[in-house]
């Protein structure tokens, strides 16, 4: 009976709060807008029986979908949400990488100390990390004011409200997700295989490029979807740092509904955002599953 | 150390410069006494006064409290149960289903969990506040406590819950006597990583919430859309102290549980 207790009460909870939700998503991205509480058609009235249950269904078409394939808006915001989470997951890496890789060569004591100062910004507020970026970016900002004094620049360079700001954004607030999953592999790397390398007459460069990089390619590749994932549908970083000029899909999905309030589009919106993920979501469990069998 | 070279010094000084100097930058301009944020004209702590006498914000960080020490208390218990039956239930009836439901809201975007959860209340007629925000932020985050309790629960020996089993113990007596002390630090991670995610969160509690309970998240949202605040800086100051007094002393904490635990085994492997 206890036994059924535990597995119960998790199952339901999630069943109620996770998947229903979904299922009336999926329902009212199925439905049409109207001017009414709620503000969609047709709704379920089981008090009709039979015939409720087919004027019900009879209500439900695909004209959302089809109504976001012929506006331009969406299928950009799709695309651009896409582009700028691939760029931005490179410039991670880019960024991600050598400090990985510096964690891994630093001394052994000091490795917890680095770990930690990496996982400390995690555990701070993500909107304030964001914000932290208005206050240097924007046009009469700190680094405006260093170039400035400096005399590298003659005018203050346009950055905040740009897609160079949302880039920042997303490379600052997910970096520690590419750089642990790189650390984890550089890590373990059997230095001996350097050694080995160079005793074969490797340069260092060609050691790092033949046998390092390979082999801390789950690691990229992890840190990689880590950062890809949910950036495409963020809605914080291009609402604070970019401009008119971003148009991300987390941004079109919430001004959709708190603004137009037009919840059958939003849904729609919501069950096709949700079918691009997949991709990559099922791409990083084949690595993962791949990474595990690999250890064990 | 051989390979530890000027480039990988310069890369780890740069990385963490990167990762903490915007943040550095907030907390000594929370100190400025000019109104005008970019620019520095003396220090001041006015903005700290100004904060405590402004009552929407302590309104919302009461909500934001209460909502996090509540969802995150649940969700530990939930997380736990559910990273239980994960690990140990073998197989049952729509196991799949339930381990899909368990990863995916982990890589759900906000805005997607946000709005489904908000069409479910209107649906049922729930109204929206306090408790609204609670389900939400429980639902999340016990997928993340049972992903944490779950690597816990696969690595520890299992014999030693059959012992306890075999001497007698009742398998809810053996799971509190036995399974829960060995899993007690995963289960305080992930209620504080419960309790973060819901301090943190914007998205999902501005799609639930109603008129009546606004969180601090939200509060910083309205004000900071519309550019660089000084109170705000000086919240953030504060939030970030608490921060990093929390981390540095469960790891102190967690260091030296570590260290006791070690002298125990060889404490205990000397007497055999």
């Amino acid at each position: 009976m206890r036994r059924f207790v535990v597995v119960a009460v998790p199952y339901l909870w999630l069943l109620a709060l996770f998947l229903i939700p979904f299922v009336i998503v999926l329902k009212i991205s199925l439905s049409d807008p109207a001017i009414a509480i709620p503000p969609y058609a047709p709704t379920l009235d089981l008090s009709e029986g039979w015939q409720g249950l087919k004027d019900f269904f009879a209500g439900l078409d695909f004209e959302n979908f089809a109504f976001l394939t012929t506006d331009d808006l969406y299928w950009k915001a799709y695309l651009s949400s896409l582009r700028i989470a691939f760029v931005a997951t490179l410039f991670t890496l880019l960024v991600g990488f050598p400090i990985a890789y510096g964690m891994a060569r630093a001394e052994e004591r000091w490795r917890p100390m680095l770990l930690m100062l990496v996982i400390l910004p995690f555990w701070t507020s993500f909107l304030i990390r964001v914000y932290s970026w208005m206050g240097i970016l924007s046009s009469e900002g700190y680094l405006n004011q260093v170039l400035l004094a400096l005399g590298v620049v003659a005018e203050p360079l346009t950055i905040l409200n740009t897609n160079a700001a949302v880039y920042v954004g997303i490379v600052y607030t997910y970096l520690p997700f590419m750089i642990l999953p790189i650390y984890a592999t550089l890590e373990k790397l059997d230095m001996s295989l350097l050694e080995a390398a160079e005793d074969l007459g490797c340069s260092r460069l060609s050691a790092f490029w033949l046998v390092t990089i390979p082999l801390s390619v789950p690691g990229i590749v992890a840190g990689c979807f880590l950062v890809f994932i949910p950036t495409i549908g963020e809605f914080v970083i291009p609402s604070l740092l970019g401009g008119s000029e971003t148009l991300m899909i987390g941004k079109v999905l919430w001004e959709e509904f708190f603004s137009n309030r037009d919840w059958p589009v939003a849904s729609a919106v919501a069950v096709i955002l949700l079918l691009i993920l997949i991709v990559p979501i099922i791409l990083f469990q084949r690595n993962e599953q791949k990474q595990r069998e690999a250890e064990g | 150390m051989r390979r530890f070279s000027w480039i990988n010094a310069t890369s780890l000084t740069l990385g963490f410069a990167f990762l903490y100097l915007p943040m550095l930058i907030l907390v000594v301009y929370s100190f400025n006494a000019s109104q005008l944020v970019t620019v520095w004209a003396g220090f001041s702590t006015r903005w700290y006064g100004e904060l405590i006498r402004n009552e929407a914000f302590l309104d919302a960080a009461w909500v934001t409290l209460k909502v996090a020490v509540v969802s995150s208390t649940i969700a530990t218990v939930l997380g736990t149960m559910a990273a239980y039956t994960l690990v140990r239930a073998g197989r049952f009836l729509g196991r799949t289903l339930f381990s899909g439901m368990i990863y995916a809201p982990l890589v759900m975007p906000e805005v997607i969990t946000g709005l489904s959860l908000l069409l479910l209340f209107i649906g049922i007629g729930l109204d929206r506040g306090i408790l609204t925000i609670v389900l939400a932020h429980t639902t999340f985050s016990m997928c993340y406590v049972s992903v944490v309790v779950s690597s816990r629960l696969d690595s520890f020996d299992r014999s030693l819950e059959e012992a306890a089993l075999d001497l007698g113990c009742t398998p809810f007596e053996a799971f509190r006597l036995v399974t829960l002390p060995i899993i007690a630090p995963a289960v305080i991670s992930g209620w504080l990583l419960a309790f973060t995610l819901s301090l943190d969160d914007l998205v999902i509690a501005s799609f639930v919430t109603g008129p009546s309970a606004t969180t601090l998240p939200m509060k910083i949202w309205s004000s900071v859309r519309l550019g660089v605040s000084p109170e705000i800086n000086a919240l953030s100051t504060i939030l970030i102290a608490i921060v990093t007094v929390g981390v540095i002393t469960a790891s102190l904490v967690s260091k030296r549980a570590i260290a006791a635990r070690q002298r125990d085994e060889r404490a205990a492997a000397a007497a055999a």
